[in-house]
């Protein structure tokens, strides 16, 4: 499982990869990979009312990465309900991030693993 | 070509026993009936729906509703933009009588939500989410957590000025006959129910709802044929935002909003000084004053203090959501947006009872996905 952001010839980047750069509609050719940097936490929820499938409580975070060409950032579940805006995160591998079978979603349309955000302190 | 309203419904809204036929039906045929056009007057047809399939295993509720209200042979459209697909109809009902291509434009709006528990329904909503998003279990109302914690923390804003939307809306609602909750709140009745998403918690949140809605559009030049009092769509643009809502660089601005607003109001001729009255999509507390900056009618991080000082209220200078918002009122999503016109339509025509508030010009904000879509539209009195 990657965790990468996408990048344009003109040095765009987002996160996920879209089919054109949103910012100027080259085709993504390049990738970073996010999973073994840190990022801060920029905000966070603990979600209560869960959907099938999904964790209960399920803490989430907007997490900000610096890179050299500027910032990504990426949404994602927290290993811990103990999380401050501004905490340092780094991404752990997590094989399924809620049960593919319990919802809406056709389970071979898209991936379940992924990374949570666990704080560096 | 000027477009005007010249009949409005809306059903109960709540837990009902009807199925999206049935709700649909029910409004659409009041609506005929507010306007006193017949059936086989109207050209076109649109129906505002998120998801009858994914919640009924309904679809094709377009086709559906031709043939319960009799339309045949009229062209008919399910219009989907989620949580926004009223807005987006209002404006496919605009466009169809101002191009020239329908003289009579008949648009219901309705969703039936309440059969399903609440964690299914969540599950329905939240499948507008991109991959990377729904697979970490994310939900609208956590998004509206996020934000909320970013607002609050970034403008020093106070918790309780989230609740005091609440509030005012559920204020407002009492007067509301077809709102599903008719009964005051306090600020200490939000701030102690339980955590959804903290820091929000139940009672910053809508209902799950099940209603209906329609308006029937015609030619400005001849609306006076049809009714007395009628209202003339001045301002209507739509918009879009990142599909992934991380990608913002800032959570709190719904670029969506601040672009269908300025497009909307320069349709209009309109500034946000002009606007005597406004239906936002208070989904959750924080989008009320998320739209209220983005439209221009506070500036970024001030909105709660024109909530808190009583600016938003019945009695205020910009009244918000006097139909009690989706806070009270409730939000099937496909109806939510036709019943925000419908408001405003009641409002400047100077049929909304005791919820009555001195406007020549209103304004409805309908909000798709988190601002993924928005739909803006200007009613004016004539």
């Amino acid at each position: 499982m990657a965790f990468e952001a996408h990048r344009c010839p003109n040095g765009h980047l987002t996160y996920p990869g879209h089919y054109l750069c949103p910012e100027c509609g080259e085709r993504q050719t390049d990738t970073v990979d996010l999973s073994d940097r840190t990022g801060t936490v920029v905000t966070w929820t603990t979600s209560t009312a869960t959907p099938p499938g999904v964790r209960e409580p399920n803490t989430l975070a907007i997490v900000a990465f610096e890179l050299e060409e500027g910032t990504v950032r990426a949404l994602g579940q927290c290993t811990t309900d103990e999380i401050e805006t501004g905490d340092e995160v780094e991404p752990v591998l997590v094989e399924q991030l809620r049960d593919p079978g319990a919802g809406i979603r056709a389970e071979e349309s898209q991936e379940w693993d992924g990374y949570r955000f666990d704080p560096t302190h | 070509m000027d477009v005007a309203i010249i009949g409005a419904s809306m059903t109960d809204f709540g837990q009902r026993d009807a199925w999206i036929r049935e709700l649909l039906a029910e409004a659409g045929a009041r609506c005929l009936d507010d306007a006193g056009v017949d059936p086989g007057e109207v050209d076109h047809l649109y129906v505002s729906n998120m998801a009858s399939g994914e919640f009924e295993g309904q679809t094709g509720v377009m086709n559906a509703l031709v043939a319960d209200l009799g339309l045949a042979p009229a062209y008919a459209a399910r219009i989907d933009q989620t949580s926004a697909s009223g807005g987006a109809g209002t404006y496919a009902a605009w466009q169809s009588v101002a191009s020239g291509a329908s003289d009579a434009t008949l648009l219901v709006g309705g969703e039936k939500m309440t059969h399903r528990t609440t964690g299914e329904a969540t599950d329905v909503i939240a499948s507008l989410t991109h991959p990377v998003e729904y697979k970490h279990g994310v939900t609208l109302p956590s998004f509206a957590g996020l934000a909320a914690r970013h607002y609050l923390e970034r403008y020093d804003a106070p918790r309780r000025s989230l609740a005091a939307v609440a509030v005012k809306n559920h204020r407002h609602g009492v007067d509301n006959p077809h709102a599903q909750f008719r009964k005051e709140i306090s600020v200490e009745t939000v701030l102690d129910s339980p955590i959804v998403a903290d820091p929000l918690r139940l009672y910053d949140f809508c209902p799950i709802t099940d209603g209906s809605a329609a308006l029937l559009f015609c030619p400005a030049d001849v609306a006076g044929e049809y009714a007395d009092e009628y209202a003339v769509i001045s301002g209507v643009a739509g918009a879009t935002d990142t599909h992934v809502v991380h990608e913002r660089e800032d959570p709190t601005t719904m670029r969506a909003v601040v672009d269908s607003g300025r497009d909307a109001f320069e349709m209009a001729d309109r500034d946000p000084s002009e606007v005597d009255v406004a239906e936002l999509h208070d989904m959750f507390t924080i989008l009320e004053l998320l739209q209220m900056e983005g439209l221009g009618f506070a500036d970024p991080g001030r909105a709660w203090e024109q909530v808190e000082e009583g600016r938003t209220t019945r009695g205020g200078d910009l009244p918000i959501n006097t139909s009690g918002g989706l806070k009270s009122k409730g939000h099937p999503l496909g109806a939510t947006g036709v019943a925000q016109v419908y408001e405003i339509y009641r409002q400047v025509t100077g049929t909304a009872g005791p919820r009555q508030v001195p406007a020549d010009v209103g304004l409805a904000c309908n909000v798709g996905g988190f601002g993924n879509c928005v739909t803006t539209t200007i009613v004016e009195a004539r």
